[in-house]
Formats: structure tokens, sequence, C-alpha cells
């Protein structure tokens, strides 16, 4: 059970938040210009560090805010925790 | 009792007017409030109380607390429960235990035979036999062999209840260390936890001698106490074991008697600031031939047996050490009445200091205990010189052994700090950067009295100084102790075959040493293969001679061989203490609505729906077999007029400027031609180019939809709506709502919903032009303010009438009395399932599979052409123009129309055994053709209608004939009237 | 190979088992290999194992960063069964199943491998139907499972109390499947390594593999270890979770993230299960071990970790689950508590396959991989010989995302 610091509602057990994934990059602006393989590069490769990763955090059960959390794969240390992407 | 002079006339932190009678291995015996079961049974002459697990050898009480590897209990009656080591028990009135392994008492022990055949089961024996003619010959009576106690049979009477708490500092033990720290960090107004697993607080200093302040250092703890009781800003939990520490400084702890009836445990959850470990230190087994009998118990123990207990374990004793602090033991032992005959120490010379501790008692300085003598009770042991030379026999019925010290750095450890090997204490210390957790004491290698609270009070002072707190300034209070020195002896010259190393699991030098021989040198690999330190006390004991046996056979130090990694929990923990209050509903919540009693009360069988909604399946008449319930059902949609409960279809409402782009984006087709009033289908995809669910949605205003989507994948839609909106588009204006909650419906439906709805009275105008088919309308419904939206999912007419949660049963009794005369019957998911299969309506779960795309659902006019880009467009091309077949909707008409088709069943080329070409993903009987009749998915199945497939059973082959996936109304002209 | 047998075990007796050789050799560590395998674990000791038997080629350096056998092969809880849904699943899962039953005899070392069946125990309609539609299309690959009432049920699983028509998920019904087994993890990795390593293949244990080497034609050229540089011509990755961690280092990306899988198991006890029990509605499954532990696994956290432990919130959920079947195992105790790390690909099937770079293969993906453990091994060895996929493993290629052509083994999130 983390505890992620929600910039609206303040620190708050994991059990608030929907994991939603790791962070990807944003989301190309037109797909079709986009090779085969940048797009399934895109689609299907997370970085999956031992280390500091990226990923989304729903505050379901509080203020509804999709937030973007990097964590330490190995510690589970949450060193940002920030709005949107 | 009594006579047997076991009992001290005097002493101990027992009460002598409070007598409890006990029964242990079918024995009735009597101690003292303020026993253990151990203490007891030891002042009750009980010296052989356990069989080992594996050779069944006579075993005796080994330790004090929760180290004890050797006397395990079941506990009958009330407190049933298995596994338990004597020493942590309380004793209390009427307690009846048994020893675990052992048949039928642990004096006649029928498994003992095994000790006959013990040359044969050396370590890993299985892995080598039992394979001829197969390992089932022998498994069965493997698995009687092992295990313990026998499993709980029943549930417990009474729960476990679970808190939470914060804390700035929890600390974890009420030893010296402990005791100090939350003096420092509750003086300083900090918030702190205070947890120790003993019945009292005190630690060590409860089975010692020492002085505090010039006075008895039990005076000291009895302040300490006091102090923190009357701090408001300290919770002081005794009997409470801290079993975990997790990830963000998450700690478990049991409490097990709080003072509470009908409340077993108490499961506390606390988050805290800083942890400090002050969890003390386990002694060491000495290892050399018969170490285990009854009668040879660690020195630590025996201290405290006389000194807490006021028991005697023994007459003549005999100390066997590596190290200063058994000379104290052997002084308390010695005053207690206890001969002390020798002080056998491997080390030459013995420090002064040392046998200044035990003035007068013999010590032969540089000797060892080579064995032991004796069966069930310890007789004598062989003493030699360590370097070799005459053995000598010492007459003794106890020998306390002290293999050195071993800082408990399980909890430590587990919260990932590392730990690292120190020559001068030969153990573990923690070894880790300041950090949340912190060890303090004996736990961080401080042996000694003094340097005990002063590393309590300083790992104190650094974690309030890291939470902000001012440390106070206090002095500490002079403590005077044996300074601790050790050089081990990890095993004895000669030790083998009977030299146990873990007590528990039976596991022997002899077998460390062939784990070695045969190649398994890494400690995991010694480790599994002798299975040590892999008992119910995970190898507290022994662990860390294991580690030492392994590095002075592999010519490495302890700190190189390295050592297994601690894992929660610390001490055993009931299952019950771990999931609380949680079970029923707790564990699986369910949503009803606000029909569900209504439902159940008609006799609904109530299924367990997606998103864990309570729907009716079906209502059964009296006598009605479920298909006459579900065709009865159907047809009277078809026919007539039937009514269901739609509370748990999912609704969104999706507002603001960008409301309409959003939904062009997020679904496959467009929404934004839609008009004010109208609604349209949308199927909408994930990015993976796979359908994530499907549903109508209706614009209400310029700028304002209402959006409902499947009941089971609800939530799943609106964490998918949010995560577009606000990671990749921040920027556009969208407000989403849940409403599902706040709108519920029931949904009529059959030739006659118009005439029903008419007959409930209603403001808005029904006829098909004013109100047709997609489009929804806000007005009056038998008074009940309403939104009506002209939706099908049975392929009739049909009209959901959703209205205020609360409304809704007003709504349908009144629709239930006006419905009467038109033979109004309320439905559920199965005939809703025949209806909608009929009508080639998809499902998700059923056609719906995670594989299959739009196209492949014979959808493509749902695919926007028009749109450059939307959620799922750019993989579903992709995935495409592969050019690989594609399983796609057929529907199908078995050649006997009696024949019913399971769901699920696979299509194979010719019904042959082998790879499949799609499945069956429904089959109902039809009323409006009358048989049956489904749905499949079909490798090129839309080229293939007119022709025949077969579906492969395990008992035969079923041919079917490939039709369109419609069966009733192709025209949509019945849903549309 | 010293032959293991009850007789000679009595003949070791007598030379109080003096006699008795080392089960792997230490060796030199050349600087070139015909083939290097890094990972022994499960799927790394059988693939060197089937190079050597299948295929001849011992010239095989087998490299491990710890002791052999001590990735998820040492964690798991040991769950053998063929349950699949897909045509491309279920075959290789049944061949993997064969393979173990026979693999004491293959390998002359004891797993105590035990057909003892697992019993899916079912509480919602929806799961009814997914068992029947695995059920249906197991059969054509010779796969069994068995419908059997709830009162069957009880009488199978005594202990089995919960779930009764008052309780918040009555039991609809249960399956059996027949070919579930259980045997001993460690025995697994030793056997295969005593016997790879009885036909010459290489173990180096304590060499962990920095990073992958790339020659200059772009080909996979060997690998960089703590203890230097070792060449090959062929480089096969059985690492699990550090899968990435090592194509990263040759700036290879794949569609893998790390997780963590949850397994406890309870205080020794008397026998009281003798089936694997599993229960997918709820999300828990445990068996009994020869030993007397419950062993008990459930929940997967999907947040990515290489923590080998999983958080308290998803530990709990799990004893909740399995407390409301067996209400009586409120008084066992929890003795230890772990977790595993592995790789998920993005469609959460395995990956046993040739990369864009040449001479590299990867075995990656596997959750729920012991059970996969023979087949999938015989699968990378043929890789690695022929350097083409058998007929049992090409379903698994990386090259299935080029087109996002995922195996979607739907509901299989149980019991892995």
């Amino acid at each position: 059970m983390l505890v992620l610091d929600c910039p609206f509602c303040g620190p708050r057990n994991e059990s608030e938040f929907a994991y939603g994934g790791p962070a990807l990059a944003p989301r190309p602006a037109d797909p079709s210009a986009v090779s085969d393989a940048d797009w399934v590069d895109w689609l299907t490769v997370p970085p999956n560090p031992m280390g500091e990763v990226e990923e989304r955090w729903w505050h379901l059960r509080g203020c509804g805010a999709w937030l973007t959390v990097r964590r330490h794969t190995v510690t589970h240390a949450v060193t940002e925790v920030r709005l949107g992407r | 009792m009594g006579g047997n002079g076991w009992r001290l006339a005097e002493g101990g932190r027992i009460d002598r007017s409070r007598p409890l009678r006990f029964r242990f291995d079918g024995r009735d015996h009597v101690g003292f409030h303020g026993d253990t079961l151990a203490s007891a049974l030891l002042a009750n002459g009980v010296r052989l109380s356990a069989r080992s697990f594996k050779y069944h050898r006579p075993r005796g009480i080994m330790g004090a607390g929760v180290e004890e590897p050797a006397t395990l209990v079941h506990l009958a009656g009330e407190l049933a429960s298995g596994n338990r080591p004597a020493t942590t028990l309380r004793l209390s009135d009427g307690l009846e235990a048994w020893p675990v392994n052992a048949w039928p008492s642990a004096r006649l022990d029928i498994g003992a035979v095994n000790q006959m055949i013990a040359r044969l089961i050396p370590a890993g024996f299985y892995y080598k036999t039992f394979k001829w003619p197969d390992w089932h010959l022998y498994e069965p009576a493997i698995r009687r062999a092992a295990g313990l106690a026998p499993a709980p049979a029943t549930p417990p009477d009474g729960a476990w209840e679970a808190r939470h708490a914060h804390a700035d500092i929890l600390i974890a033990g009420a030893g010296p260390a402990g005791l100090m720290a939350a003096l420092v960090a509750g003086r300083a107004g900090a918030r702190v936890i205070l947890a120790d697993e003993g019945i009292e607080a005190g630690g060590s200093l409860l089975t010692r001698r020492l002085s505090i302040a010039g006075a008895p250092a039990l005076d000291w703890v009895t302040a300490a106490v006091a102090e923190l009781a009357a701090l408001p800003n300290v919770m002081h939990l005794q009997d409470a074991a801290v079993w975990a520490c997790r990830e963000h400084n998450l700690v478990m702890v049991e409490e097990r008697a709080p003072s509470r009836p009908a409340i077993l445990g108490r499961s506390w959850r606390v988050r805290a600031g800083r942890v400090i470990t002050a969890t003390g230190a386990i002694e060491r087994l000495m290892v050399f031939e018969g170490n285990d009998q009854p009668g040879v118990m660690l020195a630590s123990a025996a201290q405290a047996y006389v000194n807490r207990w006021a028991v005697r374990p023994g007459r003549r004793a005999v100390v066997f050490t590596n190290n200063d602090s058994a000379y104290a033991a052997a002084a308390d032992l010695a005053r207690a009445g206890v001969e002390v005959a020798a002080i056998v120490d491997s080390r030459d010379p013995v420090p002064e200091h040392a046998r200044a501790a035990s003035a007068g008692l013999p010590v032969l300085a540089g000797h060892v205990v080579r064995s032991t003598q004796g069966g069930r009770a310890l007789r004598a042991v062989t003493v030699a010189p360590l370097a070799g030379g005459g053995a000598r026999r010492i007459d003794c019925d106890l020998l306390a052994v002290s293999g050195g010290w071993s800082p408990a750095v399980h909890l430590y450890s587990q919260s990932r700090a590392p730990i690292a090997w120190d020559d001068r204490l030969a153990a573990f210390l923690p070894a880790g950067p300041a950090g949340p957790v912190a060890a303090a004491g004996a736990a961080d290698g401080a042996l000694e009295l003094g340097v005990a609270l002063a590393d309590g009070a300083a790992k104190a002072r650094a974690a309030l100084a890291d939470l902000g707190f001012a440390p106070p300034d206090a002095a500490l209070p002079e403590a005077e102790d044996l300074p601790y020195g050790i050089t081990p002896l990890w095993t004895v010259p000669g030790a083998g075959a009977k030299a146990f190393l873990d007590i528990q699991n039976d596991v022997t030098v002899a077998d460390i040493e062939l784990a070695l021989r045969e190649g398994y040198s890494s400690i995991e690999h010694v480790k599994r293969y002798t299975t040590g330190g892999m008992g119910l006390d995970q190898g507290k004991t022994g662990n860390v001679n294991i580690i030492g046996a392994v590095a002075e056979r592999l010519g490495k130090t302890p700190g190189e061989v390295g050592v297994t990694t601690f894992r929660p929990p610390w001490t055993p923990v009931e299952f019950g203490a771990i999931a609380g209050r949680r079970s029923g509903p707790v564990v699986l919540p369910y949503r009803h609505t606000p029909l569900t009693d209504w439902h159940m009360d008609q006799g609904a069988v109530i299924y367990e729906a997606g998103a864990r909604w309570r729907r009716p399946g079906y209502y059964p008449r009296l006598g009605e077999a479920f298909q006459d319930t579900v065709n009865r059902e159907a047809r009277t949609v078809r026919e007539g007029v039937g009514i269901y409960d739609g509370a748990p279809l999912g609704k969104y409402e999706i507002k603001g400027r960008d409301a309409a782009r959003f939904l062009d984006w997020i679904y496959t087709n467009v929404f934004s031609s839609l008009t004010v009033g109208n609604g349209r289908y949308g199927l909408m995809l994930t990015d993976d180019g796979l359908i994530l669910d499907d549903g109508v949605s209706f614009r209400l205003a310029e700028d304002r939809f209402v959006m409902s989507t499947s009941t089971g994948n609800a939530d799943a839609v609106g964490q998918h709506m949010e995560k577009l909106l606000q990671i990749e588009r921040p920027d556009w204006q969208v407000m989403i709502t849940n409403v599902t909650s706040q709108w519920a419906n029931a949904t009529i439906c059959g030739p006659k919903a118009r005439a029903v709805l008419q007959a409930m009275g209603t403001d808005i105008d029904m006829s098909p032009a004013a109100f047709p088919f997609m489009s929804v309308r806000d007005g009056r419904v038998a008074g009940l303010p309403a939104r009506v939206a002209r939706v099908s999912f049975t392929g009739e007419l049909s009209f959901e009438v959703n209205v205020r949660p609360r409304d809704l049963p007003a709504l349908w009794a009144a629709a239930m009395t006006a419905g009467a005369p038109f033979g109004i019957t309320p439905i559920g998911s199965e005939a809703n399932h025949v209806l909608r299969v009929e009508k080639g309506f998809l499902s998700l779960g059923h056609e719906v599979d995670g594989t299959a795309d739009p196209h492949d659902l014979g959808m493509s006019w749902v695919m926007a052409a028009a749109k450059p880009d939307f959620i799922g467009k750019r993989s579903v091309d992709l995935r495409r123009a592969s050019g690989r077949p594609r399983r796609e909707l057929v529907g199908f008409r078995p050649l006997d129309p009696d024949r019913q088709v399971p769901e699920g069943a696979p299509l194979t080329p010719g019904g042959r055994t082998e790879a499949t070409e799609g499945f069956v993903t429904a089959c109902v009987w039809s009323v409006v053709e009358g048989r049956w009749l489904g749905l499949a998915l079909l490798q090129d199945g839309r080229a293939r209608i007119g022709t025949r497939a077969h579906v492969r059973l395990p008992g035969g082959v079923i041919e079917v004939e490939l039709c369109p996936p419609v069966f009733h109304d192709p025209k949509g002209e019945r849903l549309r009237s | 190979m010293q032959r293991y047998s009850f007789l000679s075990l009595c003949r070791h007796a007598l030379g109080q088992h003096r006699g008795w050789a080392p089960v792997w050799r230490t060796r030199p560590l050349r600087d070139r290999y015909s083939a290097i395998i890094v990972g022994a674990g499960g799927h790394g000791l059988a693939a060197a194992y089937h190079l050597a038997k299948d295929h001849g080629i011992t010239d095989v350096a087998v490299l491990e960063a710890g002791w052999l056998g001590g990735g998820n092969v040492a964690r798991n809880t040991v769950t053998i069964r063929s349950n699949y849904m897909r045509d491309e699943s279920i075959p290789f899962y049944v061949k993997s199943v064969a393979m173990y039953e026979a693999l004491t005899r293959d390998l002359n070392f004891n797993l105590m491998h035990s057909r003892r069946t697992m019993i899916d125990v079912l509480q919602t309609w929806g799961m009814v139907r997914d068992r029947r539609r695995r059920r249906l299309i197991m059969d054509i690959y010779g796969s069994t499972y068995r419908d059997i009432d709830v009162a069957e049920l009880r009488r199978r699983i005594p202990a089995l109390t919960g779930g009764g028509p008052g309780s918040r998920l009555p039991i609809l019904g249960a399956a059996v499947h027949t070919d579930a087994a259980v045997n001993r993890h460690d025995a697994v990795a030793w056997g295969y390594a005593r016997a790879a390593d009885a036909m010459g293949v290489e173990i180096h244990q304590q060499t962990p593999v920095r990073t992958l080497l790339r020659g200059a034609d772009g080909a996979i050229a060997g690998v960089e270890t703590a203890r230097g540089p070792v060449r090959a011509p062929v480089v096969a990755l059985a690492v699990s979770g550090h899968t990435t961690t090592l194509t990263e280092t040759v700036g290879l990306r794949l569609p893998l993230r790390t997780i963590n899988l949850t397994a406890f198991v309870s205080e020794p006890v008397k026998p009281v299960v003798d089936v694997v029990v599993n229960c997918p509605d709820l999300g828990v499954y445990l068996s009994q071990s020869d030993k007397g532990e419950l062993v008990i696994g459930g929940a997967t956290d999907l947040g990515q970790s290489f923590r080998r432990d999983i958080k308290q919130s998803v530990f709990e959920d799990t004893v909740a689950a399995m407390l409301e079947l067996f209400p009586a195992f409120r008084r066992l105790k929890l003795m230890r508590q772990w977790g595993g790390h592995l790789d998920m690909a993005h469609d959460a099937s395995p990956i046993v396959s040739a990369t864009d770079i040449a001479g590299l293969i990867v075995s990656a993906g596997w959750w729920g991989g012991y059970k996969a453990i023979p087949a999938g091994g015989a699968g990378l060895a043929h890789l690695i010989a022929t350097g083409r996929p058998d007929a049992l493993t090409a379903p698994f290629g990386l090259n299935r995302f080029r087109h996002l052509d995922y195996v979607i083994e739907t509901g299989t999130t149980t019991a892995r």
C-alpha cells in the first residue's frame, strides 16, 4: 500500500487510486503519419527500467484527477506526483 | 508440582496465589499466573515435551521466547490452534495442549522408529529415491508423516478487528533500547507507537539481573512504562507483535489479547514517519553431537527461567559457551541454587571480566562439550579440550549453551535496508545508511545495556530531527553490564549426524556436509537442499550457525557466504488477523438497484452480473422449468409487453464546448453530426484496436450528451475516457460525470409497450412521428419526472424510462398496474439474451471476446472512413493489413432443430479433431423460430453463409447451417414501429 | 552421472554418504562458446539440457548472476496445468505437462511430481461459461476438464466449507482439471542442471552479465560479464524480469514490463487439501505441499516492480479471498510471504523468439512460466540450434507484434 501525494488532496493511501499503466509518450497527433513500426513501438513498448519509472494513476476515490507519478521500481520511493501528463 | 523442588520458593514474576490447572500431553499439571506453558512445564519437572520433525527424536524446551525451536504444541478446545511455541503461550486455567508431531504422546511416540533408519534418510534423500515405479506410490505416506499440528477444522468463535493508525515514530520492541527511544521521542511531543510482543515490557531486562541508575533495572522499566502511559502522544501496545515492515513504512502489528470480549485479536496497520526496530537479539546454540537432547537449553533461556519464572531448569548444570554473556547466566543459575558443575568455554584465555562475573564457578577454558549422554533426559556431557586430548564425563541434567548472539535484524531487513557481517560480534548487523527505518539496541549490535540505552536514545533523536521535532535534552541513565566478546566456534570438532544446526527441521552438520559435497554450495542451495531455516521458526536460532558452518567448510567468511532473504512475518500470524473483519460483502461488495428486493420477492433467481451488480436472471413460476420460464418471458416481449430493470446500465454525461469532438475521437463513428434530441449507437475501441464497449449516446444539447455503456464495463469506460481527456487532451473543455446512480430505469418493451406507457399517463407525445426510434424526450411518466429514450436491446418497440432512483419503485409499480391488462411481465437477463441473439445484437464477453474487431462483427459501417483519426483506428487498420484470415460473425441453425449447441463450443473443419476455425458465441432456443439457433465467430464466416459448418464436441459433431447473424426482423421495422 | 536409486542410497548409507559426487561441476570460464544461455533458471537450464540431448550441442555456457535455480523457479507455486483457451496455447502446455510427467525418469532425479489435479471453484455464471468454453476446446488437444457438482466438490475438499447458499458468492459448480500437477521446484532446476552438466554443458554461477556485445556486422557477438567478456555467435536470454535490462544495453526495445506476483505459505499442518484449489472468481488458489504447508497465490500487482515483493494490500486481498471459502483457516498461521518478479508481454502471452539482432534470442514474458519449463526449454533449444522455432513455440514469436496479432488468453489471470 503506497502513499501517493495528490496535488489536490495531499498524501493518500494507494487504495484511493487506480493504477493506469506506464506513462507512454504523447499519443501521435496524426497516427496515420507514423510508420507502422513506430506506432507499434509507441503502443506496446513501455520503458521498463530498474529505477525510476513514470506511470499514471487515477485518483478515482478522491478528486478524480489523473496524475503522473515518478516511482522507483526497486524501492517504491515516489519522487514526484504531478497533475496530468 | 510444589514438592519436587523445581520451583523456587520466592522471586520471579509469577503470582503464587493464583494457581492455574492445565493439561499437557494427556497429563494434568498446575502452574501459576505469570507462567508460560514452558515455564510451568519445567516447574512440573517435564523435560521431554516434544518430538522432532523428521527423526522423532526426544526434545525438550530449549528457549524462552519466540526463538523456541523444539517444543511446539497445539491447543485443544476453544483456543484451538496449532504449532505454538510453548514458550510464548501465556498459561491460562484449563489450558489443554498437546505436542505436535507425536503420537500417541511425546513419551511413547510411534514415529520414533524413524531414528532407526536415520542413516537412510539424510538431507535430500527423497530426490534420489521413491522414483520407482512412481512417486505416487510413496507420496501419501510422506504427506501423512509431514506437517506438524492438525489443520484447524472449524472457524473460530469471534473475530479479529483491524485498526489503522498514523505515527511519527513507531518503535518495535519495549526492551531497554525501545523504551529509551520511546521516552526520548515521547518527551519531544512526537506521536509515538510502541509495540512489544512480550506479555510485559522490559525485554531482556525481565530475564537478567541488571541495574539502571543504581536500582534494579525493572524499577526503571516500571517508571518508564508509567511515564509513557502519562504521555497523551504515546500509544503503548503490549503483547503486540510487529510482524512486517512494508512499503512506504506501513507497519503491521498484531495485538494478541486486546481487552475487549469477543475480539480474538487486533490487527494494526500503522503508517509511520520513522520506524525504529529495537527487536533485541537471539542467542544461538552450540553445535555438537547430541545438542538437541532434552536438558540442553539456551543459556539465556535457563537464566530467564530462574530469574523471571523462578524455575530451576535443572539441579546440576554445565554451561557451554564461546562468549561472555553465558557467565552472567551461570552466576544467576548458581544464585538460584543450581549447582554449576563447570563453565566450558571454547576460548582460551577467558576474559577476566567474564570470570569475575561468575566468581567461584569452575571454568574449563579451551574446552568443548563433545557429546551428551542420556536418552529422554540429559544425564551427563563429555567434555574435552578443543585442541584435542582426553575427554571426561561430567554428570548434569542441564546443559546451558551459548553460541553467541544474533541481532534480530529481520524487521529491519524486511524494509530492504542492507545488513552486513561484523567480525567483532560474529553477527549480521544493520548496515544501511540513515533512512526511514533504523535499528536500535541489541538489534543494532549494541549487546551491552549502557550502549543499548544510548543507541535507543540516539536513534530516537535522529528520527525526531528528520521529522522536524526538537529532541529534548535528557541524560542517559547509568547502567552497568558485562562487556560482550566472542570467538565464534561454529561446530565442535566431531560434530556430525547428531549435531543439529536447525533443531526444528532436524538438519545436522552431516547434512550440511553432504550438501556441500554434492555441490549445493550456495547458501540458498544448502538451505533448500537440507531445509535448514525453513521451519516454523524460520531459522531464528539456526540460520547463522548454518552460515557459519558452511563458511568454515568452504574457507570463507560468513559475510562471503551471505544471508538468505528475510521475509515477513517475523513470527507466524493467523490469517484471520490479517483479514480482520473482511468477509462476505466486505471482500466482494455488491451493487443493487432500488428494485432488487422486489425481484427477490417475486422469486427471481439473482445473478451476479458484471461490475458486481445483482440482477434477476429469470422469474420462475411455481413448477415451471427453466427453459419454460425463459421462453415465456421472451415470448412476452415478442408478442405483448415485457419490463426489465435497467438500472445497472452505465451512464455518463459528457458536457462542454468540446464534448462532440471528444465523442468523435473516442467512438469509431461520428457524433458531432447528431442533432439535439437524437441518439446514435457507438462502438468504442482501445488504441490496441480492440473493442472496449458499445452503447447509445443521446445529444441533449449542443454541448451535452448522455452516454450509456454496458453494465460490466461502465467503470472501465469511465477510466478510459478520463485518462484520454486529462492526459492526451487536457486543453479540451469536456466534463465527464458518471450518472449511473443518478438515473435508474425501467425498460418497457414489446409491441404493446406504447400502449402501456400511455396507460401509465405521460405528457410526452408518444406517436412514432413525434417520438421516433433513437430519440430522447424529457417529460413526466406516471406523474414522475422522467427522461424516456427510444432504444432497443431486444429488437422490439422499446422505451427506456429513466427516473430518479428513489422514483423507480413507484414507476415500476405504475407500469405493472397499468400494464396488467396488456399482460406485462418482468423479464430477466436470460430472456434478454435470447432476444438479443435472435436480433443479432452484440454482447460483450460473448461475441466481443477480446479478439474481434468491428469489421469481423459486420460493423464496418461504424468505422467512420471520413474521420482521419479516432482511438483504435490505426491499430485496426494495421492489423487487417497483415491479410491474415479473420473470424467473422455469422448466425447458425443446427440441422437438428432440437439440438442445443453449448455456448463456447469450437467449430473445426469437418468437425475433425484439429485446430479450431471458430467457436459458438451464443446459442438459444428461439421463440420466433421455435428451434435452437445461435451466433458464432468463424474463419471467413461471411463468405461461407449458406454452407454448413461443424461444431466439434467431445461426444460427437453437430452440423449447423450458416446464415446471416440476424434471425428476427432484419429490416428493423419492429423496433422503429 | 551418478545413478540415483533406492539401492544406491542404501549403498552410500554404508559409507556415511561420503561417496556422493557433485551434482554439477565448477569449471573455468572460457572466452568463447558455441552458444551462451543467460540465466540458470528453469527455462535456461531446460534449454541447455535439450541443446545437449536433442541437438548434440554441448559447447554451451549457462551464465547465472546468482545461484542456479534462484530466480522464479525458486519462488513459484508449482502449479502445472494446461487449461488454456486458444489454439496457440493449449497444445504447447499439453506437451509441457506431458514432458513433466516423464521428467523424473529422464533426469534420474525425483521431482516428486504429483498429478494431484486442480479443481476450479466456480461462483459466477460468467466463469461457468468460461470454463465450459475451455473444456470444449481443450478436449481437442487431449487436455481435460470435468464438471462436478457442489456436493461432489465438498466431498473432494472437506475443508472448503464457505460459499454456501447464503453466502456472498454461492458456489455454482466446479471443474476438475485432471491433468494438473505439482512438483518440487528446486528439484526441477537441480535435475536439469545435473543432467546438462553431465552432458558437457558448463554452468557458471556468480557470473552476472553486464551488457550484451554486438559485432561490427551488428550481430550478437557475446556478453560482457563481471568476470570478463565471453564470446558466442548465439546468445539466448532466459532472465525473466531482467530481459529488458539486458536488451537495452544493445538498444533493443521489447514489449515487456516487469511486475510482481505474490505467494505465501502457512505453517505446516497435517494433510487437509489434496488437490490444487483454484478460485478464479475470488482470485486465489492454493495447494498443500508434501511438507504440509499450504502454498497460496493470487492477485497480481500490475505496477512495474523489480522488488520481489508484493504490496501489503494485494497480499491482504488474497488472504481475505481464501478465507471466504476456507473460513476455518482463520486459525491457520502465515509462515512466510514473498514475491517474484517476471516480465509480462503486451498481450500477456510468452515470447520465445529471435530478435532484430542476429544471434540474439529471447525467452520472456512467462508469467506462470513454471508449467512451461519443459516445452519452453525444448523450444528455446530448437531455436538456438536451428535458428527456427519449433511448431509449438512458433505462435510466440516477436513478429506477432508487427501487426498486433496478439495471443490473448482472456480469463487466464488466475492460477498461473
